[in-house]
């Protein structure tokens, strides 16, 4: 096996040195009844070129995005990461180490942890954000349970135009965790009335920008009607190349903010791995989850890095833990934070009015054909239309033509016929002129 | 002739031997100081080139950012330069023995990565039509049938993204069954070896976590249990067990522990972080274990990458497997079909909800598998095998100088020393951890597990040749020797020679500096003269 080192004398004498007969002899403690003495009824080892061929063979049953007119977002989008990311991402000593336990000899992990939680945190216009999440939705999970621990009230109010998935995560743990949750009914266009679910029990609001279906939202006055209220507001966003041209959840009075990392740095990877960003403001720091990245100096006075404020996680608290998250998305962090250094502010600037300018055009020739309405009034780089009919057909339809429309909101949101008829359709800097005319020639062949 | 008669010199000879010379840069030769991005890149450059759009017409309604972003950009060769010196600054498992118990750091084989990033794996949405994703589908199912076969189980839950979310998916499985019969016990029961995930976890989902003992053996007291059970009669919910435990022994007593909570009406969750000691050598599902999370990132070595990203799918036994989570993939007539709402459901299934968005790791399964088809069942037993092997191996090349707290009996995929050895050489675990590092290796895990004093858990994997635990075990009692002798300044300093010597972690916590921001511009108001 190309993978052990020991030769069959090696482990003869090795077995000699432990002083036993046989390696079952090291096994004897699993009770008889249960020990293997055969190997299991699958498949025996294979040589690079065999695995290589059969995984080979599963990947070619799938459309890549990068084949294909694509248009499919709805929490994971499509982008073009430079080559020196994934490159960089594979360097032995950050693919192969660690948590960075040992800081004198994982200096590089933390540093650029440190680089990752200023990039977030600045992105975000927050005070301090943490070393990531597992994802967008799981790190929703954990805002709104970190909600509770800071106001020691239960009641979360979940907006309308919040990822449906999303707020599956949150409405499970919330059930299990005997909180309460408000979930609002889904909501399109962005017109609902939140404010009037803020009361004094509410612990939390917690509001997509932009939305599940592509709306921008103003979160300025959910923030003021929450902190009336003693809640916190949390704000979401699972396309984060927005924050290059929106305004920032912490210059509109967010409390903490969560979002998905995917579309800097990280593949779509059909749903994982990805990388969820947290932050906050300083005076909630303590009550954070995951792992935190701090400055220091070692014995010679030199500035290094460190995981600090361990005291809240579950090493050190274990059942007064403020989350049981171990592992994160180290790696994928990595990848975020190269691709955001190549960028700096001007390439992401560029990155978003391209990817805005690549929607607003889509929009205006998908308007165009009969039938066919845009509901959103302010977008980023995705949008929900209103089609003549069922809209789940239609993709399926126009995947048969060889082009990725988008995602029916009935896949998430199934049996709702008022959500029926409408697909999230998203645009970024990969979509070229073609690939517009392409979805809409090929809708409108569908639509007759 | 004008050549250099003189020749190059091509030995060493005698050039300043104990000279340290202080560097200008303060680099070290191949040790480079490396300053952060915000103090080198700047705004107005950018290592991506894209072209401004036109002929377009904002459509950001009144949300158009106000203030300009404040994120420093860097030139392709600047970017790549400064996280290649960073990456420098890192021990890695393709660099020396990692033996950091409980964690698993085997190799990574690159066979794996690329087979990653195949396009048609790599580049595939998780809400694309799943007409056009088939092949997706079937890798998940592939893995599945793989992880059920070697636990055991009828069930798999794939989406948990990393151990502790795979505790919290087995947890909320079981907190889900006890609803469904109308019960609502309060009490989980958790060793007091377990990671500190499972407190956690149990503590997440509102259970009391009660601690039970361990023997002087290091495996759980089965008598004290059965008390801990009967003291608390119709209210436990489960426990949460390591097996192999975190003390590196196979629980002898876990068929009769299983019985007996099962006798309980309660679960038995089984932390399958040591899994990769009995692949192929026992079947969980057959010690009675009714979910037990797999860490995709150890047994089957997908990359530890700095910090993750793990995998953590959650095997189910038959009682449990009605309420695995959304998404799941159900048997079709055409193959594998993937469950992802509640209007899906069918009769007999009984979701208790979603653990994330998506569909799960994919990355890290197609990375698993890979791994697997590889090592097929005969590899991966054999696997398990080399490191029970290593593991032992190791143990009797130090047990006659350092002290194993349960006595000299076999160990399985790890060994566990306390610090009794070190004792009055003023030596502490740490300092002597901190000395590995001088000699090239990393540390073991320290001080954990919290059940015996000063804990050094060391697992050498199957990934080492005898020839790398042989330099190991001499350099560890060459250290043990040292300490003995009393040579405390070779451990009390240590390290003297990594990038960074040891950090002050409690000025770190003390005044928490998570960000960097820019320096206070200098004083510059010009002085008088006088």
């Amino acid at each position: 096996m190309r993978y052990l080192p020991l030769s069959d004398t090696d482990r003869a004498d090795m077995l000699a040195r432990v002083g036993v007969d046989s390696i079952d002899e090291l096994f004897s403690d699993i009770p008889e009844k249960a020990r293997l003495n055969e190997v299991l009824d699958l498949p025996r080892r294979a040589g690079e070129l065999q695995v290589e061929r059969h995984l080979s063979n599963l990947a070619a049953k799938n459309v890549p995005a990068s084949t294909v007119p694509f248009f499919v977002g709805a929490g994971a989008y499509k982008h073009h990461v430079p080559a020196t990311v994934d490159h960089l991402i594979q360097r032995s000593e950050f693919l192969t180490s660690y948590t960075p336990y040992q800081p004198e000899i994982t200096q590089g992990t933390l540093q650029y942890l440190f680089e990752f939680q200023t990039q977030v945190a600045r992105l975000t216009a927050m005070d301090v954000a943490n070393a990531s999440m597992y994802d967008g939705s799981t790190g929703t999970g954990e805002a709104v349970l970190m909600a509770h621990r800071v106001t020691k009230k239960k009641k979360a109010v979940l907006s309308g135009g919040l990822h449906p998935q999303y707020r599956a995560v949150v409405e499970g743990l919330s059930e299990m965790a005997n909180d309460d949750v408000v979930s609002l009914p889904a909501d399109p266009t962005g017109t609902e009335d939140i404010l009037s679910q803020i009361d004094d029990e509410t612990s939390c609001v917690v509001v997509q920008s932009p939305s599940f279906y592509g709306q921008l939202i103003d979160l300025k006055p959910i923030a003021e009607k929450a902190h009336q209220h003693k809640a916190l507001l949390i704000a979401v966003f699972t396309e984060v190349v927005s924050l290059g041209l929106i305004e920032p959840p912490g210059a509109q009075g967010a409390d903490i903010v969560v979002g998905e990392g995917q579309s800097i740095g990280n593949g779509l990877n059909f749903g994982g791995p990805y990388v969820g960003l947290f932050a906050t403001k300083q005076k909630y720091v303590r009550q954070m989850p995951g792992r935190l990245c701090g400055e220091t100096v070692d014995a010679d006075g030199k500035r290094g890095f460190v995981l600090t404020l361990s005291t809240r996680e579950q090493h050190i608290r274990r059942d007064k833990a403020t989350s049981n998250i171990c592992t994160n998305s180290g790696l994928c962090c990595l990848a975020f934070t190269i691709h955001l250094s190549l960028l700096g502010s001007k390439g992401l600037g560029q990155m978003a009015r391209i990817n805005h300018a690549n929607a607003v055009k889509l929009k205006q020739e998908l308007a165009a054909i009969s039938g066919v309405d845009v509901l959103n009034s302010a977008y980023f780089n995705e949008f929900t239309v209103k089609l003549p009919k069922a809209a789940a057909g239609v993709v399926e339809a126009l995947a048969e033509k060889g082009i990725l429309a988008g995602v029916p909101v009935s896949r998430l949101e199934p049996g709702k016929a008022e959500l029926e008829d409408l697909l999230v359709v998203a645009s970024t800097e990969v979509n070229t002129d073609e690939d517009r005319a392409a979805l809409a020639g090929a809708l409108k062949e569908v639509l007759a | 002739m004008s050549m250099n008669t003189q020749g190059r010199p091509t030995s060493a000879g005698d050039a300043g031997t104990a000279f340290q010379p202080k560097t200008f840069t303060g680099n070290r030769a191949l040790d480079m100081e490396e300053p952060l991005i915000f103090e080198v890149g700047h705004l107005d450059v950018t290592g991506v080139d894209l072209d401004e759009p036109e002929g377009f017409e904002p459509q950001l309604g009144t949300h158009a950012r106000a203030d300009e972003l404040d994120l420093p950009g860097l030139a392709e060769p600047e970017a790549m330069r400064h996280y290649v010196r960073l990456s420098r600054n890192n021990y890695a498992i393709d660099a020396g023995l990692y033996p950091l118990g409980s964690c698993t750091m085997k190799h990574n084989p690159r066979l794996n990565e690329k087979m990653a990033r195949l396009p048609g794996f790599s580049d595939i949405h998780p809400l694309q039509p799943l007409s056009t994703v088939k092949g997706g589908v079937e890798l998940i199912d592939e893995l599945a049938h793989w992880l059920m076969v070697m636990t055991g189980t009828s069930a798999v839950a794939m989406s948990p993204k990393a151990g502790a979310h795979g505790e919290l998916c087995g947890m909320m499985a079981i907190k889900a069954a006890h609803t469904a019969a109308g019960r609502d016990p309060k009490i989980v029961l958790v060793p007091e070896s377990a990671h500190g995930t499972n407190p956690a976890t149990a503590a997440l989902l509102g259970y009391k976590v009660v601690s039970i003992d361990a023997k002087d053996d290091g495996t759980v007291d089965f008598d004290g249990l059965k008390a801990t059970i009967a003291e608390h009669e119709g209210n436990i919910a489960g426990i949460m067990l390591t097996n192999p435990n975190t003390c590196g022994l196979f629980e002898r007593d876990i068929i009769e522990i299983a019985e007996a909570i099962h006798a309980a009406d309660a679960y038995f969750y089984c932390d399958g972080a040591n899994f990769n000691a009995i692949v192929g050598k026992a079947r969980p599902g057959d010690l009675g274990v009714d979910a037990m999370h797999i860490n995709l990132h150890k047994t089957f070595s997908t990359p530890h990458g700095g910090g993750g990203p793990g995998s953590g799918p959650v095997v189910l036994s038959d009682r449990l497997a009605p309420f695995a989570p959304l998404p799941f993939l159900r048997k079709g007539e055409n193959g594998p079909e993937l469950v992802e709402t509640t209007a899906e459901v069918e009769d007999g299934e009984k979701p208790f909800g979603r653990m994330t968005a998506f569909h799960g790791q994919m990355g890290m399964y197609v990375r698993a598998l890979s791994y697997m088809l590889s090592h097929g069942s005969d590899g991966m037993r054999q696997a398990s095998e080399d490191a029970v092997l290593n593991a032992n191996y190791v143990r009797v090349g130090l047990q006659d100088l350092m002290t194993l707290p349960f006595g000299e009996r076999p160990c399985m995929h790890e060994v566990l020393f306390d610090d009794s050895f070190l004792k009055d050489t003023g030596v502490t675990t740490l300092d002597f951890a901190k000395a590995m590092i001088d000699e090239g290796y990393h540390p073991m895990t320290m001080y954990f597990p919290l059940v015996v004093h000063g804990a050094m858990l060391i697992e050498p994997t199957e990934s080492e040749s005898r020839a790398s635990l042989d330099l190991f075990v001499a350099t560890m009692r060459d250290l043990v020797m040292s300490a003995k002798r009393g040579e405390t300044e070779r451990f009390s300093g240590a390290p003297y020679l990594s990038p960074r010597r040891r950090l002050d972690e409690t000025l770190a916590a003390r005044k928490p500096v998570l960000k960097w921001t820019a320096p206070e511009p200098a004083d510059v108001t010009p002085v008088a003269a006088e």
